[in-house]
């Protein structure tokens, strides 16, 4: 009896350690059944090319689902820093034209509106879900007002060219996306601030009675994410070329259903930044996959709504679960 | 004041110190010393005080009163953090290992300086000073294992070397704080426990907490006896016998005005729940017993000896797997609450707040919560009805609210259980279970909540208790079942004038 559930229980966790990878997977079989083109090289530079900003900003996410919040910011950070980028570099609305370094201005905006929303959640104590609603939405609203339904253009070649640029043949875009994501997995694994994001999704009066400064940890930890959504924003600028409030639309449910989908649970704890990557994977070729099977679009986007549906309860523990909220 | 003192100052030591809740005393004048090189016990019955004394030990109480004093230095511990940096390490008995982290990243959580290089945290030195804590509890297992794969034992001893890990890192001497240490081990891990106590001794102070006797005996020098927040008794370990202690644990009389005796009603033969060897794996086996009209039937044993789970199997909260119940003179299986309230068997929670009340919801609203089809006509909710009832149940319990529109959360605690008891009387329940029905409510609002058991027994009902001490359970119930590790020891009857003393049932709750 005891040995039975003990085994059924590893059978469990193996399930949910191994089935991103595995729907990834079968996923990438079964699309190239249906189209011998998926596996082309041309098709394969295409799928990273449309991974890399949503790997940024599940980079972002990740932390801050890890802890147990969400942040549902992503595309007010997003909108905002695209727009601000876009207006900095050389355009046909301001006559500003700082080049490159309008990228770090604008993931520093990222980062003190992840400032903002963390400052807000853990001294207001509003809950994350509330908080980083509400700075989202701002963030689109001055996006829209600032350029009052205008679209910005940029003419800066250098700037687009941290997108479209190309080293060893792949866009600059998937080599900014390699890098985030190495400095993502470094601060989980090596530092810190890692380890107590994860103590905190845990068990945060644990955490607590450990003396780690709780309340530091989860605005940095906001302050990260808004980082990585400053960066997704200045590559969104540079790949579109323009700057507008629409240039986020869309990439809050990607983000998050990546994150799910990718196994960090929403309970915190439990999860890591290389998950995230092959959720962003199972979610662009599930995208890439249904174009190529020459699907409706809005069909396309029920399939994902049912994906992040099926994802959670997957992943989910429910037997220990008293209350579902 | 030149003169250097003959002996060192202890390690550890009260002065008078108090803590108190709204309604209760937790710890009421409490002074104890834990010496240098000494392993100091602590005992008492549940309730007693010693959790909250460990609280207060390990910063996460602050007491109202008193002083601590850490080697002679008064000290002020802000939190647990602060009194493991002063040298008090605490052993938990609701563990604080998070499973999702390794044995190393536990160990050394919330103190990863010493392995920061540029910021970084070296997992390789981190795991290699895990490791050296691991060999002192002859733990077997990599650093980098996470803890979620590691039995619950093996969790205990992980904690055990994270409190010890202090013992390099401090200067002076440290105190170890175990809380029921042995309730999850095995015996041979119980023996090998005991083998770091004494050689914790050579250099370290240790405070005991366990309900098992015979281990305080074997392992501690000196035991304090605690009972309703005070320290009654203190005495040398060597020659002292667990009957002794059973006798310093309940020492008082018993006042049978307190208890209503005299309404004590005698059972009728009506008999309205019969359990035959009733189980749960895990929880509880073998629990058979009769229930009659008019009885109430306490149940005693500490925390788990399986009576909170056999009470919630009762009420349906969980299902049991084998064995039979018959309430009513009909057989069932309940595998959800309301099919046991169907059946008439209402569950009154330990844990009024979470699982009793709807904070939220108007004294009316939950008065009529386990019973709303009655108050429906024609697919709506009949208000007038359901305050009219409301209305009436108050008055007849005394309820002590602005009125039946009031938030149930603004009430005190003893008004609060009596808007749960009204609840399943609406309901119509034959058999109701009180799990802990006076914990934390004043003295007087406890006198009401043992009238009320009393006019439940008189008209027909019959009640399981599980008491908050052992006195109530002796003073209310017309019989008494122990348990002890799931298992049934000892019943008593205790008719009024031939009650069992506490130490009758100590004996076999220990």
């Amino acid at each position: 009896m005891q040995a039975k559930a003990a085994s059924t229980g590893w059978y469990m966790e193996q399930w949910r350690r191994w089935a991103p990878l595995a729907v990834l997977a079968a996923l990438c079989v079964l699309v190239s059944l249906f189209n011998p083109n998926f596996l082309t090289v041309g098709n394969f530079v295409r799928l990273l090319n449309s991974a890399a900003i949503p790997v940024v900003l599940c980079m972002g996410a990740t932390f801050i689902i890890l802890m147990g919040s969400i942040d549902l910011s992503v595309e007010g950070v997003v909108a905002m820093t695209a727009v601000v980028a876009s207006l900095l570099v050389a355009n046909d609305i301001t006559s500003y034209s700082i080049g490159l370094a309008a990228a770090p201005v604008a993931i520093l905006i990222g980062g003190a509106m992840g400032f903002l929303n963390g400052f807000v959640h853990v001294r207001l104590k509003t809950p994350s879900f509330m908080t980083t609603l509400g700075i989202g939405f701002a963030g689109l609203g001055i996006a829209t007002a600032v350029l009052g339904g205008l679209t910005v253009r940029i003419a800066d070649p250098v700037f687009r060219s941290l997108s479209l640029g190309r080293f060893l043949g792949i866009p600059m875009a998937v080599w900014i996306a390699l890098a985030a994501f190495l400095v993502a997995l470094t601060i989980q694994q090596r530092t810190r601030i890692g380890r107590w994001i994860y103590a905190i999704g845990t068990d945060e009066v644990t955490a607590r009675h450990a003396g780690i400064p709780v309340d530091r940890t989860r605005i940095l930890a906001f302050v990260l994410a808004g980082l990585f959504y400053g960066l997704g924003g200045v590559l969104a600028a540079a790949q579109f070329g323009q700057g507008h409030a629409l240039i986020s639309q869309g990439r809050l449910f990607t983000t998050i259903t990546a994150v799910v989908v990718g196994g960090t649970a929403l309970s915190g704890g439990v999860g890591s930044v290389v998950n995230s990557v092959i959720g962003v994977f199972i979610v662009v070729v599930l995208a890439n996959g249904m174009v190529l099977m020459g699907i409706e679009p809005y069909v396309q986007q029920g399939v994902q709504g049912l994906l992040i549906i099926a994802a959670v309860s997957l992943a989910l523990d429910r037997s220990s679960l008293a209350v579902v909220k | 004041m030149s003169a250097q003192p003959q002996t060192a100052p202890p390690v550890l030591e009260l002065r008078g110190v108090s803590k108190s809740f709204p309604g209760v005393k937790a710890l009421d004048d409490v002074s104890l010393t834990i010496n240098r090189n000494e392993v100091g016990g602590i005992i008492g019955e549940n309730g007693a005080g010693k959790t909250s004394l460990l609280k207060v030990l390990n910063g996460i109480y602050q007491p109202d009163g008193g002083q601590l004093l850490v080697n002679g230095e008064p000290v002020k511990l802000a939190s647990p953090r602060q009194a493991f940096d002063t040298g008090i390490a605490m052993v938990f008995q609701e563990q604080s290992i998070l499973p999702s982290l390794t044995v190393a990243e536990n160990i050394f959580l919330g103190r990863e300086e010493e392995f920061l290089r540029f910021g970084l945290i070296s997992k390789a030195r981190m795991n290699a000073a895990a490791a050296e804590e691991l060999k002192k509890v002859h733990l077997d297992i990599h650093p980098g294992t996470p803890c979620s794969k590691l039995s619950f034992a093996d969790r205990q001893m992980v904690e055990i070397a994270k409190a010890l890990s202090l013992d390099s890192r401090i200067d002076g001497n440290i105190t170890i704080l175990l809380d029921e240490p042995t309730s999850v081990l095995e015996r041979k891990e119980v023996e090998l426990l005991f083998e770091i106590i004494a050689d914790l001794k050579k250099h370290a102070s240790v405070a005991f907490i366990s309900h098992r006797l015979d281990e305080v005996l074997v392992v501690t020098d000196r035991v304090y006896v605690m009972r309703d927040g005070k320290v009654v008794k203190e005495f040398a370990s060597e020659g002292a016998t667990e009957k002794d202690m059973h006798q310093y644990m309940v020492g008082r009389q018993l006042h049978n005005e307190y208890y209503r005796e005299a309404r004590q009603a005698a059972p009728a033969d009506k008999v309205l729940v019969e359990a035959r060897n009733l189980g749960r794996t895990g929880a509880f086996r073998n629990v058979s017993f009769t229930l009659r009209a008019g009885e109430v039937l306490g149940i005693a044993g500490v925390i788990g000896s399986g009576r909170e789970d056999l009470a919630r199997c009762l009420a349906g909260h969980m299902p049991a797997d084998s064995g039979t119940l018959t309430v009513d003179g009909k057989s069932v299986r309940f595998t959800s609450v309301p099919q046991a309230a169907a059946q008439g068997v209402g569950l009154v929670p330990a844990e009024r707040k979470i699982e009793g009340l709807v904070a939220q919801f108007s004294v009316a609203e939950n008065m009529t919560l386990a019973a709303l089809p009655k108050y429906v006509s024609g697919g709506v909710l009949n208000f007038a009805a359901e305050r009219e009832t409301a209305k009436a149940w108050i008055d007849r319990l005394k309820i002590k609210t602005p009125s039946a529109n009031a938030m149930v959360g603004g009430l005190s605690g003893g008004n609060q259980q009596k808007v749960v008891l009204a609840k399943w009387r609406i309901a119509g329940v034959k058999v109701l279970i009180l799990d802990h029905p006076t914990r934390g409510i004043d003295v007087g609002a406890k006198e009401d909540v043992y009238e009320l058991v009393r006019d439940m027994t008189a008209e027909g009902l019959a009640v399981i208790l599980l008491g908050d001490t052992l006195e109530e359970v002796i003073g209310l119930s017309s019989r008494i079942l122990v348990m002890r590790d799931g298992e049934i020891t000892a019943t008593f009857d205790a008719p009024p004038g031939g009650k069992p003393t506490q130490v009758d049932l100590v004996e076999h709750m220990v």
